[in-house]
């Protein structure tokens, strides 16, 4: 007899030959017009059950660049495993050719030429038709939204996510979890979420004075799909009063909490799930951890590290399934359900090429309704790249964007050292590009947005970097909380990524001088995103700005501050 | 009995009781002389118990801590890592249905939490977590 492994096995055979039917023949096509919208929704609809996931969309409504990242180090077990693959390896491992479309969108290299040729992506009313045709082949798919979607643009701050709230309502997903959208303030979550046309899920949310579930938040919802009943259980960020200001919703508590994960799974199979789908913002290592600890999951749609990878990973009898972020991927995935056992699968991620798949129009001027009110403010042209230089962010250590913000910090606010958030939300900016005021606040925006000015020891400064390498390099997935290392302005050091807490960071070293850090002499630090209460400071979209438009054109000096072992 | 787990908690603040210890230089030597204080020198085995703590605390000066251990007449927790180790102690009685207590405790860094518990037969039971205590960062 085949057992359901050998089936799933099997499926994943298929599945990379479909995503090679999906991705690797458009090695051939050398330009985007020889793209469709017909052969990037291409899809032979199989089994019973569709899902469709998107994630990590940081409030972006209209096409943007997004360059993915060159280094992403995985530690412990994950060394060398997806998503810890960049560039050239990536490529290689999923038969990608070089300046292919799928090279364009999955990759780094080549970025800014690429770019030129391919287009933007992503773009909420583009999403929409993809979600359309995929509701065409299977009406009763479900749209499933990972979180981190109301956060990270200029109208979302103004409008404390009210213009992706009605955006998304529109799209009609059927449930969604949880991670930025807490930092709008306890108040104002709970406010939207009372008020949402679908299911708020997230086992892990729980009343913190009571450390029990909440009822705003249930855990799981069941629906019927293709006559099978489904479970869509949530798991929100589990690290969010750590990673985030708690103080902004001290009544919620979070916590990876797999024990009640594996309670939960138990129950709704009792209660007749034929399939277990976890929706997920835990991050893609904690959800391999969580899957291989956790039984009965049948789909992870796994968020929170912005990973897009053309297939699922499978960890025993569960299939992970990573979308990417900024709304630039969908991913479908079918699924035959038989005798209440998930029995094989078709997965396509789908990359949104904006100038590809045709706006579906309602929404498109849903977006521009959104928009209108603060069009001047958004399209203020602050400068412009230089014709070599490229804005991004994503990278383990540092990116051009944060490169710029870490200048801004020191010249803006006097300072010899600079630290900006390793965050991995914000998009990028070709060489050339006029830089504008929404580009400024789609890599600041936040509702805790103050750069700090203050004085650090040496000794701080080193146990701030070990604290933040642990949480990135830690070899255990359970205790990383995503994001990528605190960036730095004005100091150099070295990292030992293979070292424990405490020993990774040595050479720290203050580059103007070119001496070596002294763990008891202050140094002047300036920085944003600070988690403590009443941190005091400009906004940082204001410090940006004011740099920008001095500088005029931005063309940055090559960061080569640290030096990175045991990778 | 269908106990909550606020009940639970109630219940387990009514049968704590704070054991203090006096200062030695090391912290993990000081767990171990507690322990053995507890076991009397008895031979303690993995498994058999169950300690429920977050990886990551989200606070930590109030951390939830649970534990629990079917046939149990007492069970200690010591944070290895505070000055003064020795946490909590829940005593059971024969008729007690649930062997379970949870409480929250301070923790001073980044340290294990260790549960040893003594069973009905004599033998004495452990396990052990690593909770984190982070200063905090930056969220993906």
């Amino acid at each position: 007899m085949i057992s359901r492994r050998d089936f799933l096995q099997t499926s994943m055979a298929a599945a990379a030959l479909y995503g090679a039917s999906g991705f690797g023949n458009w090695a051939r096509v050398a330009a985007q017009q020889s793209l469709t919208q017909d052969k990037l929704l291409e899809f032979d609809t199989f089994g019973n059950v569709s899902l469709i996931h998107v994630t990590d969309i940081h409030a972006q409504l209209k096409p943007i660049y997004f360059r993915e990242p060159s280094v992403n180090i995985g530690v412990g077990g994950n060394k060398g495993a997806v998503p810890h693959v960049t560039g050239a390896d990536f490529r290689k491992l999923y038969g990608i050719d070089d300046g292919s479309p799928s090279a364009y969108a999955l990759s780094h290299s080549d970025f800014s030429s690429l770019a030129q040729a391919y287009g933007r992506v992503g773009g909420l009313d583009r999403v929409s038709t993809v979600i359309n045709s995929i509701r065409a082949a299977r009406p009763d798919a479900l749209l499933l939204d990972g979180g981190d979607t109301w956060h990270g643009s200029y109208t979302c701050h103004q409008t404390a996510g009210q213009d992706m709230v009605n955006v998304m309502n529109a799209l009609k997903p059927d449930a969604m979890t949880f991670h930025w959208e807490f930092t709008l303030g306890s108040e104002r979550v709970n406010e939207i979420v009372e008020g949402l046309p679908f299911a708020a899920l997230g086992q892990n949310i729980f009343d913190a004075e009571w450390d029990e579930p909440t009822e705003l938040f249930p855990p799981y919802k069941f629906f019927e799909s293709g006559g099978v009943k489904v479970a869509v259980i949530g798991q929100a960020f589990p690290y969010m009063p750590i990673a985030n200001p708690g103080w902004m919703f001290p009544e919620y508590s979070f916590g990876i909490r797999d024990e009640r994960m594996q309670e939960m799974v138990d129950e709704v199979r009792a209660q007749g799930a034929e399939l277990v789908v976890c929706l997920s913002h835990n991050g893609f290592d904690v959800d391999k951890q969580m899957a291989g600890i956790v039984t009965g999951i049948d789909v992870i749609l796994s968020g929170h590290t912005h990973d897009a990878l053309p297939e699922p990973v499978l960890v025993g009898e569960t299939i992970i399934v990573a979308s990417g972020s900024n709304g630039k991927f969908v991913s479908r995935v079918d699924l035959d359900v038989r005798n209440g056992r998930m029995m094989g699968f078709r997965h396509k991620l789908i990359p949104i090429f904006s100038d590809v798949i045709t706006p579906d129009p309602e929404v498109a001027q849903l977006i521009d309704d959104q928009r209108a009110p603060y069009m001047d403010a958004l399209s203020e042209v602050i400068g412009q790249t230089a014709d070599d230089q490229t804005l991004y962010r994503r990278g383990n250590f540092n990116g051009t964007w944060d490169d710029l913000i870490c200048d801004a910090l020191i010249s803006e606010r006097d300072a010899d050292i600079a630290l900006s958030p390793g965050v991995r939300w914000g998009p990028s900016i070709l060489p050339g590009q006029d830089i504008t005021r929404e580009d400024i606040w789609n890599v600041t925006s936040m509702s805790y947005g103050e750069a700090y000015r203050t004085e650090m020891t040496g000794e701080f400064l080193h146990v701030v970097l070990e604290d933040v390498a642990d949480n990135l390099f830690n070899p255990d997935p359970y205790y990383q909380q995503g994001g990528d290392m605190v960036r730095v302005g004005g100091l150099g050091y070295r990292i030992d990524v293979t070292k424990p807490q405490g020993s990774r960071i040595t050479e720290m070293t203050l580059l103007k001088t070119g001496e070596i850090i002294d763990p008891s002499k202050t140094y002047q630090v300036a920085g944003w995103a600070s988690v403590n209460e009443g941190t005091e400071g400009p906004k940082i979209w204001d410090v940006v700005e004011a740099h920008i438009a001095k500088q005029g054109t931005i063309s940055l000096d090559p960061n080569n501050s640290v030096k990175v072992v045991g990778a | 009995m269908d106990l909550t787990r606020r009940k639970a908690l109630a219940l387990g603040t009514g049968t704590l009781a704070f054991a203090t210890l006096a200062g030695l230089p090391a912290f993990a030597s000081l767990t171990d002389d507690a322990i053995a204080a507890m076991t009397g020198g008895a031979e303690v085995t993995e498994g058999g118990i169950d300690l429920t703590a977050p990886e990551i605390a989200e606070n930590g000066n109030t951390v939830p801590v649970e534990v629990s251990a079917a046939g149990a007449v007492e069970i200690s927790l010591f944070a290895t890592g505070n000055p003064t180790p020795a946490v909590a102690t829940f005593k059971f009685g024969p008729l007690a249905g649930s062997r379970s207590g949870s409480t929250r405790i301070r923790l001073a860094k980044t340290q294990d939490v260790v549960a040893i518990a003594k069973m009905e037969d004599g033998s004495f039971r452990k396990a052990s977590a690593t909770v984190k205590v982070t200063i905090g960062g930056c969220g993906g």
